[in-house]
């Protein structure tokens, strides 16, 4: 089955929808049909400008291309992972965390993928490589960035009791430990809801896509599940990563509780 | 910093020109079983100066444990013998009693009555407690480390004077027991009953008061 291909003028159907959407909200006074159509517009220039550039990443085929694209999604999302967190600490360490965790997750997820379960020909095929890295770095970046919140805003508010045990003895392994557990806990609850509702309360984005592309359900659901496995192994991995990271930078030798390493807000 | 050894007969704990931005040098030492009060005004350092010896803030300086210099000792073994008791003690599970291993509930058990508090506060939620109580709590909690030395901070400032006196007593019998008390307050009175040698923090220095 070949897929139905979309012409200008069915976009135009779709984009009547976030135009009666924005009507509705000057209407009623909501005060954000500018920012419905602002972010409409931007969300159409940034996909076409993707598809135009992917299109010819996957005629070139070309490794280097391929690698200095998921670079730059890589480094994109570090900085999301960063910027996003209320609390943070001072300087480029949090940058450093954010990269190395975005970097070190989607990369072994991705490559793990390509290698074992999907083998594509050449292993590095754009095709492939550039939206898997797509679909896990969003499932990273959403992962470290809320245990990253979770941390370090825990321990602002939860100073004095990780004090506390500090000062009756306890380790920064122990007296971190409850404020560890729950922030990766936070950064696994979406990749959790993802599983649980998928196929029930939902269908997920890629497999509705490659449906609506021809694919066979089945064969579409099987993708899916490969996805949604490496999702999970990606976010666990970055939520893990990124706390114990970060408590690891606001502890020292001593075994000190080092809130002078936070920025000032 | 120095790392060696001293001779036996020195004081059980020396503090030697400890200091960070917030006060110091400070330096003076605690003999075994001795009580040394702490008075100064509000913001003069004295906390900070209980937390450097504790080893919960980044400063300069060292401290001394029976001839043994504090860097090396690793930090939990450290805290577990050089106990610190802030001002407003936290509690960070439901009840007192999740705060205590199994191995300390006897001797907490036998602590209880000396303060005046009933075995059933154990149990009860820590938030239900009164803040006097939470105190006296805060101190069996402190005592049940064993520690060598305590380092407290105004432990009586929301006790009404029956109170008081009963922890007071506890110190003094746990310090003829051989453990030695750092003692911050705000009462010349309670420095000069409790206290072997009162010194004050003034200019974030300490002094001979």
């Amino acid at each position: 089955m070949n897929p139905i291909h979309l012409g200008e003028a069915d976009l135009l159907v779709g984009a009547l929808l976030v135009l009666l959407s924005a009507g509705a909200s000057f209407a009623l006074n909501l005060g954000v049909h500018q920012q419905l159509l602002w972010a409409a517009g931007r969300m159409v220039a940034q996909l076409l400008l993707v598809g135009l550039a992917l299109r010819l990443v996957f005629r070139a085929a070309s490794p280097p291309a391929t690698f200095a694209i998921i670079v730059l999604m890589i480094g994109a999302a570090a900085r999301e992972v960063a910027a996003r967190p209320v609390e943070r600490l001072r300087g480029w360490a949090h940058y450093r965390i954010g990269a190395a965790v975005v970097a070190a997750a989607s990369v072994a997820t991705v490559a793990l993928a390509l290698l074992t379960a999907i083998r594509p020909s050449p292993w590095y095929d754009p095709r492939y490589a550039i939206p898997l890295m797509g679909i896990v770095l969003g499932s990273v970046l959403n992962s470290a960035s809320l245990a990253l919140d979770s941390f370090f805003g825990g321990l602002v508010s939860g100073r004095a009791g990780i004090e506390a045990r500090l000062a009756l003895g306890a380790s920064c392994n122990e007296a971190l430990a409850d404020l560890i557990r729950l922030s990766i806990r936070r950064g696994l609850i979406p990749l959790i809801n993802q599983m649980s509702a998928a196929g029930i309360i939902t269908l997920p984005g890629i497999m509705t896509g490659q449906m609506l592309a021809g694919m066979d359900p089945v064969e579409a659901v099987k993708y899916q599940i490969m996805l949604l496995f490496l999702l999970t192994g990606a976010g666990a991995m970055a939520a893990s990563g990124a706390v114990w990271l970060a408590a690891r930078s606001v502890t020292d030798e001593r075994q000190r509780l080092r809130l002078d390493r936070l920025a000032p807000r | 910093m120095s790392t060696q050894s001293r001779p036996a007969d020195v004081p059980l704990l020396q503090v030697e020109a400890l200091a960070c931005d917030h006060g110091g040098p400070f330096d003076f030492s605690l003999q075994r079983g001795e009580c040394v009060a702490i008075v100064g005004r509000s913001g003069s350092g004295k906390s900070v100066l209980l937390r450097m010896i504790a080893d919960l803030d980044p400063h300069q300086g060292e401290v001394w444990l029976d001839g043994r210099a504090r860097s090396t000792w690793p930090a939990p073994a450290w805290r577990r013998q050089v106990v610190f008791q802030a001002a407003e003690p936290f509690w960070w599970t439901r009840t007192a009693r999740q705060h205590f291993s199994s191995a300390d509930l006897s001797l907490v058990e036998s602590l209880l009555p000396e303060l005046g508090l009933a075995p059933a506060l154990l149990d009860a939620e820590v938030t239900r407690l009164s803040t006097g109580e939470r105190l006296r709590m805060a101190l069996v909690r402190s005592l049940a480390c064993r520690p060598r030395v305590l380092l407290l901070d105004e432990p009586t400032a929301a006790l009404d004077q029956a109170a008081t006196l009963a922890l007071e007593a506890l110190l003094a019998a746990r310090m003829q027991a051989g453990l030695s008390v750092l003692l911050v307050t705000h009462s010349r009175e309670q420095a000069a009953r409790v206290g072997h040698r009162l010194l004050e923090v003034r200019d974030q220095r300490i002094h001979a008061a």
